[in-house]
């Protein structure tokens, strides 16, 4: 088989280049192989971040061809002949070496999540809940917290400023999650809208266009989500009807 | 101290590991008022867990009236071979039930019955459908759950952070673990009242496998290291359906689900070969025509379970004797097919991570071909000897929970009751670990010459920036253990094991990494894993040497049937003057009450 040509991004916080390397192909691999045959062959040192290689995990992201995707889940043989395949870390967040960032601030939002106050169980011991009343928060648990959809959306991609007061689309759907969970109890509107910068999305959707688990951030989490915020702060009927309203709202808006 | 040590942090529990029993230990030791310390090596929700899909065992009886506690633990035991720790068996079947109740109180959503109760699942070796989970993605599931109960409960978490070194005080106890941030190379100490292990497995060390990066069995190497025994350690799972192709993926896992969802494996000459291949212990439950174990799917009260959900030692073992007659499929495996036996719909509903899986690495379409697989290395048995109850291992101030605890298992883990055990254990090794520190009154003293040892041992491959390259190394005790001590063995090849192991122990010494920096530097990262590997794969090759039967996860072709006298001895693995040795120890005999529960089986 004929060679690849790979350009991987080197360096650290203070600066670094695209490196050319050029490894024999191999049929039926990913990326992430090639950047391990690099590693264990030509740069024995290089920084890259993985763990499960089954996409699964949510460890590998970065930028293949500037297209934000997971290194395990992308095949070689989607790249042409002779296409150089470049592979740089993800631009939102801050460098630690080579192709491995620091994701630290989405640990810090998800601390910040109001936890599930769950209701009280039934007479009998049990909690009754149907398939059909979760197969939302489903989707939404399917999240392996890969940040791709953090990374690209560009209320913090392009404001590094923004971070203090943003939560970003991976937040949203654990807020939505909550939001939408049958045995919560819990109240997180007013936090979404007055400090997680619920507002801030203006629905451009490029975050469910990279999601590997293919959930529909914005339309099954993000939009139900500031329906509620509007509901809750100028409708006081719904506001005193809030867990009731919230169900039906949930299956009104499904997209499959 | 050592100029190179700039952090400590002192903590009452400190926890090696945040997978399933390292979170849920967390949770009980906080929820007790002890201040609970969380290392991992990797992301904080990116351990090994998060891979497993089919789901987690505990007889709820949400589907099967029938079920309880005792059948449970009849089906763990027998899956074992009778080798298990029967004490840890009993208590992990009365305690499942509760702790996935717990998690769905946290948050969890399993998928329900139509009733709205828990749904639960069939897998090889279970008499009733008990394996709570959600898709085939219930390993996410539980880790994400515990994830987010500990981080709302003001737990310190420290990430992307390698322990490698236990430390103890005088009296023998351990009080420290010194580690490293990958991120910048620095070292940093933990102190502590109690330590708890949740390492998770070692299946790194061989070629293919299902698990992941970290799965070098650091927790077993710290623990005998720090002379901690080790149990039944030449037990290794391989699980019978891993993806055989493309190579590059070869190992990953294909769940037990697709069997237990109506799947069935096929030769070469289209022959479901299963039934050529049912065990005299098994025969009295198990289908011997395919209408019958075709009905049982539909009719469980009047037919008996295909072979297909023999346990995985059995069907992993029969898929081997397959291939090496020469009915495999193209690629060095059998098929397995679900394709002709369910629609599309039911498939891709059942099963999205491995409709996807496939599709997306592979190039198949699960729905409309079959699959090629066989067997991958999965799980490890075998590990830390513990305390039943507690949770202690034989060294004080050391618990273990998890993978890296031995015992529960014995001879062979039945799919499910590994996540069932993470949360049953975990919670136990939290609740003693935190009850022996607040315990506590004096603080605690670590041994400064020993972090200055650990910290120069670990350093080592820098002063050999042109040492071996540790990746050949990997490969090449991959290469070793995959060939000598793989899922058939002989006494040669053990012995012949024996002597590789021993130059690759010198190989390993002399893996180097370049100074060009410390941080995130993955040459030192696995030069330092190797450590571990080897000195797993060295318990292993001498622990199967020594066993001269076959059970469960420890076939020898010279030694074909189980020996009951073997029956009778766990293997103690410990390290004594820097050698490792093995001690035939009785096993621990069961209560009359619960040897009960056997009196109609067949020997
Ligand atoms: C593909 C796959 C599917 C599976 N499916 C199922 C299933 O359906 N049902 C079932 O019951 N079981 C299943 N299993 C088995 C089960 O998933 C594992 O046995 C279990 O998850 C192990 O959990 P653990 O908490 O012991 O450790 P792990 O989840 O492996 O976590 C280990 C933790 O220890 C940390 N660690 C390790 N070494 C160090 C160190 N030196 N310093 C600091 N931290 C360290 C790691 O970072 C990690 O956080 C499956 C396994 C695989 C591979
Ligand atoms: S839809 Fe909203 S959250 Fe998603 S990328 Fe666009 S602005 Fe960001
Ligand atoms: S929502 Fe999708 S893209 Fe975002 S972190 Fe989760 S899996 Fe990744
Ligand atoms: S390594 Fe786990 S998602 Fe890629």
């Amino acid at each position: 088989m004929a060679d690849l040509n790979v350009k991987l991004w080197r360096g650290d916080e203070n600066g670094g280049e695209l490196v050319d390397y050029n490894i024999e192909a191999q049929d039926g691999e990913v990326v992430l192989d090639v950047v391990h045959r690099i590693q264990a062959t030509q740069a024995p040192d290089l920084a890259v971040r993985w763990n499960c290689k089954a996409g699964k995990c949510g460890s590998c992201s970065a930028e293949i061809n500037g297209k934000p995707s997971l290194m395990c889940m992308t095949r070689t043989s989607v790249f042409e002949p002779g296409e150089t395949i470049t592979i740089t870390p993800m631009k939102t967040f801050p460098i630690i070496r080579d192709l491995v960032t620091d994701v630290s601030f989405n640990f810090k939002m998800l601390k910040r999540v109001p936890a599930l106050k769950p209701k009280p169980r039934e007479a009998d011991g049990t909690y009754r809940m149907y398939q059909e009343d979760i197969e939302r928060g489903q989707e939404f648990r399917k999240c392996i917290e890969c940040f791709l959809c953090q990374n690209v959306c560009h209320v913090i991609r392009d404001h590094e400023e923004n971070k203090t007061n943003y939560a970003g689309p991976r937040l949203f759907i654990r807020y939505a999650d909550l939001e939408m969970h049958p045995l919560d109890t819990n109240d997180r509107l007013s936090l979404l809208q007055d400090k997680m910068g619920l507002g801030m999305c203006n629905i451009t959707k490029c975050c469910t266009e990279v999601c590997p688990e293919h959930i529909h951030i914005t339309d099954n989490a993000i939009i139900p989500l500031k329906e509620r915020v509007v509901g809750d702060r100028y409708d006081p009927l719904v506001w005193l009807g809030k867990k009731i309203f919230r169900k039906s709202k949930a299956k009104t808006t499904v997209t499959e | 101290m050592s100029d190179e040590l700039n952090e400590i942090h002192s903590h009452d529990v400190v926890i090696i590991g945040a997978g399933g029993a390292g979170l849920r230990a967390a949770i009980e030791a906080r929820s007790l008022g002890a201040s609970v310390a969380v290392v991992c090596k990797s992301l904080f929700g990116k351990a090994h867990t998060v891979m497993a899909e089919g789901g987690m065992a505990a007889a709820m009886g949400n589907v099967w009236k029938e079920d309880n506690w005792r059948v449970h633990f009849r089906d763990t035991m027998r899956g074992g071979k009778m080798l298990n720790n029967y004490r840890m068996a009993e208590l992990h079947a009365k305690e499942a039930p509760d702790r996935v109740y717990e998690l769905e109180e946290w948050g969890a959503l399993f998928d329900r019955t139509k009733d709205g109760l828990i749904l639960q699942r069939d897998f090889g070796g279970h008499k009733y459908a008990r394996l709570a989970h959600v898709g085939d993605r219930t390993g996410l599931e539980l880790i994400r759950t515990l994830q987010q109960k500990a981080t709302s409960m003001d737990i310190d978490v420290y990430m992307e952070c390698k322990i490698v070194k236990l430390l103890k005080d005088s009296s023998g106890a351990v009080t420290g673990a010194l580690g490293f941030w990958r991120n910048t190379g620095e070292f940093v100490l933990f102190k502590g009242k109690s330590f708890i292990l949740a390492s998770g497995g070692i299946g790194k060390s061989w070629k293919f496998t299902s698990n992941s990066w970290e799965s070098t069995g650091d927790g077993h190497a710290l623990a005998v290291r720090a002379g901690a025994d080790l149990i039944d350690m030449e037990f290794v799972q391989f699980h019978p359906t891993g993806m055989v192709w493309p190579l590059s993926v070869r190992g990953l896992l294909v769940t037990e689900g697709v069997r237990g969802d109506g799947g069935v494996l096929r030769n070469s000459e289209n022959k479901r070969f299963m039934f050529n291949y049912i065990p005299e212990m098994f025969a009295k439950e198990t289908a011997d025509t395919e209408e019958e174990g075709d009905r049982w799917y539909e009719d469980k009260s009047n037919n008996r379970r295909p072979p297909e959900l023999l346990p995985r030692d059995e069907v992993a073992r029969s898929i081997n004797s397959e291939v090496k007659a020469g009915r495999g499929s193209p690629h060095g495996g059998v098929f397995l097919d679900i394709a002709s036996r369910r629609s599309p719909e039911y498939i891709k509903r059942r099963l999205p991570s491995m409709y996807h899986q496939f599709k997306e690495l592979a190039d198949v379409d699960i729905t409309a071909t079959p699959m090629e697989v066989g067997p991958t290395c999965h799980y490890a048995m075998g590990g830390v000897r513990v305390d039943a109850d507690t949770a202690a291992s034989t060294i004080d101030g050391l618990f273990a929970a998890g993978e890296v605890a031995g015992g529960m298992h014995g001879s062979n883990r039945l799919g499910g009751n590994s996540l069932s055990d993470l949360v049953v254990f975990g919670k136990r090794a939290g609740e003693y670990a935190a009850k022996r520190a607040l315990g506590m009154t004096k603080d605690v003293e670590v041994d400064q010459a020993e972090v200055r040892d650990a910290i120069n041992e670990a350093l080592a491959p820098f002063n050999r920036s042109q040492g071996d390259n540790p990746y050949k190394i990997q490969q090449e005790i991959q290469d070793t253990m995959q060939s000598l001590v793989g899922i058939i063995r002989n006494q040669q090849e053990l012995e012949q094991a024996q002597v590789e192991i021993d130059k690759l122990k010198q190989r390993v010494n002399q893996a180097g990494a370049s100074v060009s920096t410390r941080r995130f530097n993955s040459a030192w990262h696995t030069a330092l894993d190797l450590i571990s590997m080897i000195t797993v794969s060295e318990s292993v090759a001498k622990a199967a040497l020594l066993r001269k039967e076959s059970r469960g996860g420890h076939t020898r072709e010279d030694f074909p049937k189980a020996d009951p006298e073997f029956g009778k001895i766990n293997h103690v693995v410990r390290i004594v003057n820097n050698e490792m040795t093995v001690t035939p120890e009785p096993l621990p005999q069961m209560t009359d009450e619960l040897a009960e529960i056997f009196k109609d089986d067949v020997k």
